[in-house]
């Protein structure tokens, strides 16, 4: 470690808005104003190299569209990132895109979704090294691909199967793998274990956390499992309605959670031994995005809310070390 | 007497290349006003239980021995007609998905009441007004109103609420509910819990909670069964099943789930997959994951569920006289 570590990647004000108006001519014949879906809204954070930050919160967030940034797959409304020093999205505008495109890839959430079904595996996972001409011998290409399978714990003689003929864990492995095939920094992880089932999710975090120490990779972790994001991050930061609303470090954010919405997601988790204990559950439900409450975009649904919470919304400060948005906080009321 | 037994359940898919036996000698039985928790992996057969006791299995599936009784009748052979009155009247059903369990060209009070009117012997105002009711019961703001709105009009949560409000609506004894809360964000799956417990405890109702969420398991149910590869692993109360899991399945299981309340490093995991239908192994459909099943017996005479602490597990561990225990 350096005394000051740069971080790997850093998002300053990323906004992601996209048009959902209603087609040209019913706005103008029934006069349908245009409508403007606001899904990433501003949001800003740091992930120092060899660091897992995760990205949770409900259905609808933004959560999604950030990792979709942060890989190029959209361009930002507004605001930008900068990876390794460099501004990433205009280094993914460039001709020499793939350079970026190299150190940066994805895991995506569905691992049958996400596989081509009629391609063996060894073309999947050798695409990326074929694609960024890394490798181009064909005996050369096969023993890369059998590397990369075995260190995700399948083995060299599966590069010769279709995807259907493996579960949805070794599937999950087989994403991950194709993943590391270009030696990437970082790694942008959408859900990659929501699909799998416990005993099999547990396998795949032990993969990622192993491949983190050994190859020091950065990831933006993306969950809507607190017990999951407990287990594997860093930093943990808390969106709601395309913002992020708390943001500190794991060890803060689940013994101390400040902001209202993080304690109540916290709640809302069913504790495992204490069998048979009632949870107080939260009222009401995420409002429309399109449609978002003025002040604070929590204040409907916070016990702590005044007048102040619902005329203005609140900026992500520095308060006792983590950052977060909330008057009360800031307030001190709460 | 209890309210649901299901004994020796075997449910079959004959195909083309041989029969595949799907759940294979499934008992347990439910008490009125009992939570019966169903966990499991993908695949373990949760759903296909609750199918077949529904009367709902996909053809070509078919049981194909075994028994299931409702109050101590049989329903297990009913003829269509029979099992369509007893479905709705006096077993429920919630699935997973809310958007695809209700017509999405009827409002929700027309469906309503249609269910209620083919189920009670009620006029068309009576059957309106216990509609009301009955969103106002499932927590639904200015039901109303609401009643005439259609599917598409409610969210994610509101429309599970609907769907629990249509399967509560002929006031059956018994409810299925599949994964009833799998679609929904935490903050709502609370209150969706909240909402399942309360009102089957006011009206007496049992459940048979099917999900793959031991979280959820452990806040509702009474006692649970642990399923595997088409048979029950373990069942006993939730407290003990949970905090002094018997079956070396259960047991990896609980350890495979990261929790809130302590942190550790790695994850335990258990290594490989269930296995698929076609080979099941011999003995006990566990043993070639199962840290602990080395010995001949686990590989050749299959365990039946057996006494086990406070719980009952099909392993041979827990039996004295199997030369398995150590």
């Amino acid at each position: 470690m350096t005394a000051t570590p740069q971080p790997l990647v850093r998002a300053h004000d990323l906004a992601k808005t996209f048009d959902v108006s209603a087609p040209w001519l019913n706005r103008v014949i029934e006069r349908k104003p245009r409508a403007l879906l606001h899904a990433v809204d501003g949001v800003g954070f740091e992930i120092e190299r060899g660091q897992t930050l995760a990205l949770v919160g409900e259905s609808g967030c933004g959560k999604s569209t950030v990792a979709r940034l942060l890989v190029g797959l959209y361009a930002p409304t507004r605001g930008g990132f900068t990876f390794d020093g460099q501004d990433a999205h205009a280094a993914f505008q460039q001709r020499d895109a793939r350079a970026m495109r190299r150190r940066i890839q994805m895991i995506f959430q569905d691992p049958y979704a996400s596989l081509n079904p009629r391609w063996l595996v060894e073309d999947i996972v050798g695409e990326p090294l074929r694609e960024h001409g890394l490798i181009t011998g064909k005996a050369e290409l096969k023993t890369r691909v059998g590397e990369l399978l075995q260190s995700v714990g399948l083995s060299a003689q599966d590069m010769a199967k279709y995807p259907h003929q493996f579960s949805g864990g070794q599937r999950q492995r087989i994403s991950i793998a194709r993943a590391l095939a270009t030696e990437p920094e970082f790694l942008v992880c959408d859900e990659p274990t929501s699909a799998l089932d416990v005993s099999v999710q547990a396998q795949v975090l032990n993969i990622m956390k192993r491949l983190q120490r050994e190859r020091r990779l950065t990831y933006l972790f993306i969950s809507h499992n607190l017990a999951v994001v407990r287990h594997v991050s860093d930093q943990v930061g808390v969106m709601y309605l395309g913002r992020l609303v708390e943001l500190a470090g794991k060890h803060a954010l689940f013994e101390r959670p400040r902001h209202p919405y993080t304690r109540m997601l916290l709640d809302a988790i069913p504790k495992m031994h204490d069998t048979g204990r009632a949870r107080t559950p939260v009222q009401g439900e995420v409002p429309n995005p399109l449609n978002p409450p003025p002040g604070c975009a929590f204040n409907p649904r916070c016990p702590h809310a005044n007048e102040r919470c619902r005329t203005e919304r609140p900026q992500l400060r520095s308060i006792g070390g983590i950052r977060i948005a909330c008057h009360a906080v800031e307030e001190g009321r709460i | 007497m209890s309210l649901l037994e299901v004994e020796n359940l075997v449910v079959e898919f004959p195909g083309r290349r041989g029969t595949l036996r799907a759940l294979d000698g499934i008992s347990f039985s439910i008490a009125p006003g009992e939570i019966l928790g169903v966990v499991g992996e993908s695949g373990a057969g949760k759903s296909l239980t609750g199918a077949a006791i529904i009367g709902l299995l996909e053809p070509p599936g078919r049981v194909a021995s075994g028994e299931i009784r409702l109050e101590g009748q049989r329903i297990d052979h009913l003829p269509h007609e029979q099992m369509r009155h007893i479905r709705g009247r006096r077993i429920g059903a919630i699935f997973q998905d809310p958007l695809t369990s209700l017509n999405p060209l009827y409002t929700v009070g027309q469906q309503l009441v249609e269910t209620i009117q083919t189920h009670l012997p009620v006029n068309a105002a009576e059957a309106r007004r216990r509609a009301v009711a009955l969103l106002k019961d499932t927590g639904i703001p200015a039901a109303e109103q609401r009643v005439d709105h259609y599917p598409h009009q409610f969210s994610g949560g509101m429309r599970q609420r609907v769907v629990i409000a249509l399967a509560l609506a002929a006031e059956p004894q018994l409810i299925v509910a599949d994964e009833p809360t799998t679609a929904l964000d935490v903050s709502i799956q609370a209150q969706i819990i909240q909402l399942l417990k309360s009102i089957c405890k006011t009206r007496g109702a049992a459940v048979m909670l099917i999900t793959h969420d031991m979280g959820v398991i452990a806040e509702t149910c009474d006692r649970v069964a642990v399923m595997y590869a088409g048979r029950i692993a373990e069942i006993g109360p939730v407290h003990e099943v949970i905090n002094h899991p018997a079956h070396p399945y259960t047991a990896g299981l609980m350890a495979a789930i990261p929790d809130m309340e302590s942190e550790r490093d790695e994850l335990y995991q258990i290594d490989g997959a269930m296995p698929r239908l076609t080979a099941i192994p011999p003995g006990c459909a566990f043993n070639p994951r199962c840290p602990r099943g080395f010995h001949e017996r686990c590989r050749t005479v299959r365990p039946e569920l057996i006494p086990a602490g406070a719980t009952r597990a099909a392993c041979w561990l827990h039996d004295p006289a199997s030369g398995v225990a150590a």
